[in-house]
C-alpha cells in the first residue's frame, strides 16, 4: 500500500500544474450590518494557492466551515473570487468564457438528491452537456456510453429513469457522468461521498479511482474525511480556517503530520484497530470567520501555540518532497520571546501544551465534525472567551444554537 | 395525474369550470334566440321562465338564457385571455427577477410593485375610457388589458419561489455544464414551478371574471356586447331586483354564473395547493386520523367531523396506518365510543373540516 502509493506521488509530482489557485481570497458578505458600521465579511477562504498537478487526485481536507467547499465552487467558477486568480494551463481565467471554461473544468456536487433536476430524465441530464458543447456524434450512444462509464447498467433502462427513480448513489454515479459528459480534464468533486451510505461510498472513490488511472482525469476531491483522501489521493491540502496550512504527499501528510491540526485531525478519525480512546492533540471549535484570530488561525486551539502565533500568519515551511506546513513550530531562529509558549495564565485564549489529552473527547469531536461551529466559533478570539487552563475542566461545546452573544448582535 | 384526479375539490372545480367553457365554446350555437331579437315589441314586462323562453325575457321581451350564453362566451373569451396574458407576464417578471438577482430583481421588482399597488378598477376605467367605447369591442383586447391589472401578485409570487429555486443545487449543476441563463430559467426553474403558475393562472381567471363583469356592470364597456356584466347592467337598469317586482330570472343567472365558475376555479386552485404543498392536507388528516383511532392529539376549537356509525375497528386502524391486530382492546372501544357522535370537547365555532384525500372508507 505505502509503496505504490508512493509510487503514485512519484508520478505525480512531474506532473504539471493544470489548474491552479494563486492567492484565491473569498470573502462573503454578513447582512446584519448595523447602520453606518463598515460591513463585516466572512473570510471562507483566505490567501489560498494550491496547484492541481495533471491525472493526480489531490485531496482538500478540512472540518465544516474551513472553506474547502467554498474553493471547489471558486475553482468551477460557480462564484467569483473577491481577489487573486484561478488559472487554467498557466492563464488566468476570466468570466467571459464560461463555456470554453465549462468544458474543461466539471464540479460534482456534494447532495446528489438535489442535484439533479427533479423534472428531468436521466437522459436529458446527459444529453445537455453533450449538446450545449456540440460534442455528440450520436446523441443515445453517446449517454448509453457515459451511463456504462459510471457502471449504471444496463445503460437503457437508466437512461429512460427519473432521479427520484434512483438511489443515492445512483444519483450520484449520474452526477458524476453529466460531469464526465463533456470530457473535462479536471474534475472537481465536493464531498462527492458524504451523503452516501458508507456501503456505496467506496464504489464511488474507486470509480473516481479508476477515472484517474484509466483517463488520466486530474481530480480535485474534496472531503471532511481524511482516511478516505488517504485511500484516494496523491496529494493532500488540509485547510482550517478558510487557509491551506498543510500540504503534500498523502502518505507524509497522514503518517508525518507536521501541522497541529492536522494531528488533531488525525487523532479523531475513527481507528478499529485503535484499542484505547485517541488522545486528542488540542480541543475547540472552529473560529469565528467574521473575525477570525490574529496570526496562525488555529493558535486559540494549538497545544503549541507560542508567543509568535498570535502575531503573524506563518508561511508555508518546506519539509522537503513537496510537504509544506504553516505552522511556526517548522521556523528556524526564532527568538526566545517569540517561542515562548502561550500558557493558559493571563491571556485565555490559549490552550496549555498538552493539556487536552483525554477527558476532552466530546470537545474535539465536536470540533472535527465542526457541529454549530461557526456560530459558538472561538469565543476566545471573538470575545476574550474565558480562561481555559486544563483539557479536564475545559467546558464541552454547548449544543443548541445558542452561542457567545458577540456574532448574535 | 391520477393522484391529482382523487381529490374532491379538482373534481369538483374541474367538473364546474369546464362546463362553463363547454358552454362558453358552443352556448351561442345552441342558443334558441339572438341575444338582441325581442319575441314582442308590445310588452314592456319581463316575462317568468315558460316552455319558450326557460329563463324567462328581459323587459324589451329578450331571451335571458340566449344572453346567458352569449353573455357566457365574451365573459370566459375575456377572463381566459386575462390570466393567460397576466401568467406569460407573471412568469417573464418573477422568474428573471428571481434569477438574476442583483439590480435586475430591484428594477423589476420595482415595476411590479408598482402594479401591485396601482388601484386598477379606476385605472381601467380610464383606460377603457381613453379606448373608446367601441361598437364591438375586441374580447381579446379587453382581456389583454385586464390582465396588465392583475399579473403583479403572480410575478411576486414566482419570484420568491425562484429565489428558493435558485439556491438549490440543480440550477448550479446547469450552471456547470455551461447553460445559458435563459434556459435555465425556462428548462430547469420554470418546469419545477409549474404548480405555481398554475394557481397563478386560476387565480388571475377569477380576477378577470371578476374585473370583466364589474366593468360591464358600470357600463364602462359597451352595453351592446353582451356579457355577464351587461346582463347584471339591464337588469339593474330596469329596477329587476326591486322588491315589489323581483325579476329574479333577469339577475340571479348572471349572478350564479359569475359566482360557479369562480367557485369551480378556486377549487381547482386549493386542489392545486394541496397537492403541491402536502402540509395543508396533513394539518387535516392527522389529527382526523387520530381521533378516529380514539387517541385526540390536541384540543382544537371547530365543529368537527361526525363519524359515520359504522366505522370497525379494522377501517379505523387502517386510517391510524396501523394493521387492526396491532389495535389494542382500548383503542377499539375509544372508537366505538365516539363513533356517530360530535366527539366531545369540541366547541362549534366553524365550518366542518372537509378533507380531499381521505381513505376511501371514511367518505361514505
Amino acid at each position: 500500500m505505502t509503496t505504490t502509493a508512493v509510487a503514485r506521488t512519484g508520478e505525480a509530482g512531474t506532473g504539471a500544474p493544470i489548474l491552479e489557485a494563486r492567492g484565491l481570497t473569498k470573502h462573503f458578505p454578513v447582512h446584519k450590518a448595523r447602520l453606518g458600521a463598515t460591513r463585516s465579511v466572512v473570510h471562507a477562504v483566505e490567501d489560498v494557492t494550491l496547484a492541481l498537478p495533471a491525472s493526480a487526485i489531490t485531496a482538500v481536507v478540512g472540518e465544516s466551515g474551513s472553506g474547502k467547499s467554498t474553493l471547489a465552487r471558486l475553482f468551477a467558477q460557480l462564484i467569483t473570487p473577491t481577489s487573486g486568480t484561478v488559472l487554467l494551463d498557466g492563464k488566468a481565467v476570466t468570466g467571459r468564457e464560461r463555456r470554453r471554461y465549462a468544458r474543461q473544468v466539471q464540479l460534482v456536487l456534494q447532495d446528489p438528491f438535489s442535484s439533479l433536476n427533479p423534472v428531468h430524465s436521466v437522459r436529458y441530464h446527459l444529453a445537455r452537456p453533450l449538446q450545449v458543447h456540440g460534442l455528440a456524434s450520436d446523441l443515445d450512444d453517446d449517454i448509453l456510453a457515459l451511463l456504462e462509464r459510471v457502471s449504471l447498467t444496463p445503460a437503457d433502462q437508466f437512461a429512460v429513469k427519473f432521479p427520484h427513480e434512483l438511489s443515492g448513489g445512483q444519483r450520484q454515479r449520474v452526477a458524476i457522468a453529466r460531469a464526465l459528459a463533456v470530457r473535462p480534464r479536471v474534475l472537481l468533486a465536493d464531498e462527492p461521498v458524504s451523503m452516501l451510505d458508507v456501503s456505496i461510498r467506496l464504489g464511488i472513490l474507486n470509480l473516481l479511482a479508476g477515472l484517474r488511472e484509466q483517463e488520466g482525469l486530474t481530480i480535485l476531491y474534496v472531503t471532511h474525511d481524511i482516511a478516505s483522501a488517504r485511500y484516494l489521493a496523491d496529494v493532500i491540502a488540509v485547510m482550517y480556517a478558510g487557509q491551506i496550512i498543510e500540504s503534500g504527499p498523502a502518505t507524509r501528510v497522514t503518517d508525518s503530520p507536521s501541522h497541529p491540526y492536522t494531528q488533531l485531525l488525525l487523532s479523531a478519525a475513527p481507528d478499529p484497530d485503535r484499542a484505547e480512546p485517541p488522545s486528542l492533540l488540542g480541543r475547540g471549535a472552529p473560529p469565528n470567520l467574521i473575525r477570525p484570530p490574529s496570526g496562525c488561525r488555529f493558535h486559540p486551539r494549538c497545544p503549541h501555540a507560542m508567543a509568535v502565533c498570535t502575531d503573524g500568519t506563518p508561511p508555508a515551511f518546506d519539509l522537503g518532497t513537496g510537504h509544506f506546513s504553516s505552522c511556526w513550530l517548522h521556523a528556524q531562529g526564532l527568538t526566545s520571546a517569540q517561542s515562548r509558549p502561550l500558557a493558559g495564565a493571563g491571556r485565555g485564549t490559549g490552550a496549555a501544551p498538552g493539556g487536552a489529552a483525554g477527558g476532552a473527547d466530546s470537545a474535539a469531536g465536536g470540533g472535527i465534525r465542526g457541529a454549530g461551529g461557526k456560530h459558538r466559533a472561538a469565543g476566545g478570539a471573538a470575545d476574550g472567551g474565558k480562561p481555559i487552563t486544563d483539557g479536564r475542566t475545559a467546558p464541552p461545546p454547548r449544543p443548541g444554537p445558542a452561542g457567545p452573544g458577540e456574532e448574535k448582535r | 395525474m391520477r393522484k391529482l384526479l382523487r381529490s374532491p375539490k379538482i373534481v369538483i372545480g374541474l367538473c364546474l369550470s369546464g362546463a362553463f367553457v363547454v358552454l362558453a365554446i358552443v352556448g351561442p350555437l345552441v342558443a334558441p334566440y339572438s341575444p338582441n331579437a325581442s319575441s314582442s315589441t308590445t310588452s314592456g314586462t319581463p316575462m317568468p321562465p315558460s316552455a319558450a323562453h326557460w329563463l324567462g325575457t328581459t323587459q324589451v321581451q329578450q331571451d335571458v338564457l340566449s344572453q346567458l350564453l352569449a353573455g357566457g362566451r365574451s365573459t370566459i373569451l375575456v377572463s381566459l385571455v386575462a390570466g393567460a396574458v397576466a401568467t406569460v407576464l407573471a412568469v417573464l417578471f418573477g422568474v428573471s427577477a428571481g434569477y438574476l438577482g442583483g439590480y435586475g430583481d430591484d428594477l423589476l421588482s420595482m415595476v411590479a410593485n408598482v402594479f401591485l399597488v396601482l388601484p386598477a378598477l379606476p385605472l381601467l376605467i380610464v383606460i377603457f375610457g381613453f379606448i373608446g367605447r367601441g361598437a364591438n369591442p375586441n374580447d381579446v383586447l379587453i382581456g389583454a388589458i385586464i390582465a396588465i391589472t392583475g399579473w403583479a401578485f403572480g410575478a411576486r409570487q414566482l419570484r420568491a419561489q425562484t429565489l428558493s429555486m435558485r439556491a438549490r443545487d440543480f440550477v448550479d449543476s446547469a450552471r456547470i455544464i455551461g447553460e445559458r441563463k435563459w434556459r435555465i430559467m425556462a428548462f430547469e426553474i420554470l418546469p419545477n414551478l409549474v404548480p405555481v403558475v398554475a394557481t397563478s393562472f386560476l387565480f388571475t381567471v377569477i380576477y378577470g371574471v371578476g374585473t370583466y363583469t364589474a366593468l360591464s356592470f358600470l357600463g364602462v364597456i359597451s352595453l351592446s356586447h353582451w356579457s355577464w356584466g351587461t346582463m347584471l347592467y339591464w337588469a339593474q337598469n330596469a329596477q329587476a331586483a326591486q322588491q315589489v317586482r323581483l325579476e329574479w330570472w333577469w339577475f340571479v343567472p348572471p349572478g350564479l354564473a359569475v359566482g360557479l365558475f369562480g367557485t369551480g376555479l378556486a377549487l381547482l386552485n386549493f386542489g392545486i395547493d394541496e397537492y403541491v404543498n402536502p402540509r395543508l392536507r396533513a394539518a387535516g388528516l392527522t389529527g382526523r386520523r387520530a381521533r378516529r383511532a380514539g387517541l385526540p392529539r390536541r384540543p382544537r376549537l371547530g365543529l368537527t367531523a361526525v363519524l359515520p356509525a359504522g366505522v370497525t375497528a379494522a377501517a379505523a386502524a387502517a386510517a391510524a396506518g396501523r394493521p387492526a391486530a396491532a389495535m389494542d382492546g382500548g383503542a377499539v372501544s375509544a372508537v366505538s365510543a365516539t363513533a356517530g357522535g360530535v366527539i366531545p370537547g369540541s366547541a362549534v365555532a366553524g365550518p366542518p373540516v372537509t378533507d380531499p384525500v381521505l381513505p376511501d372508507e371514511v367518505q361514505q
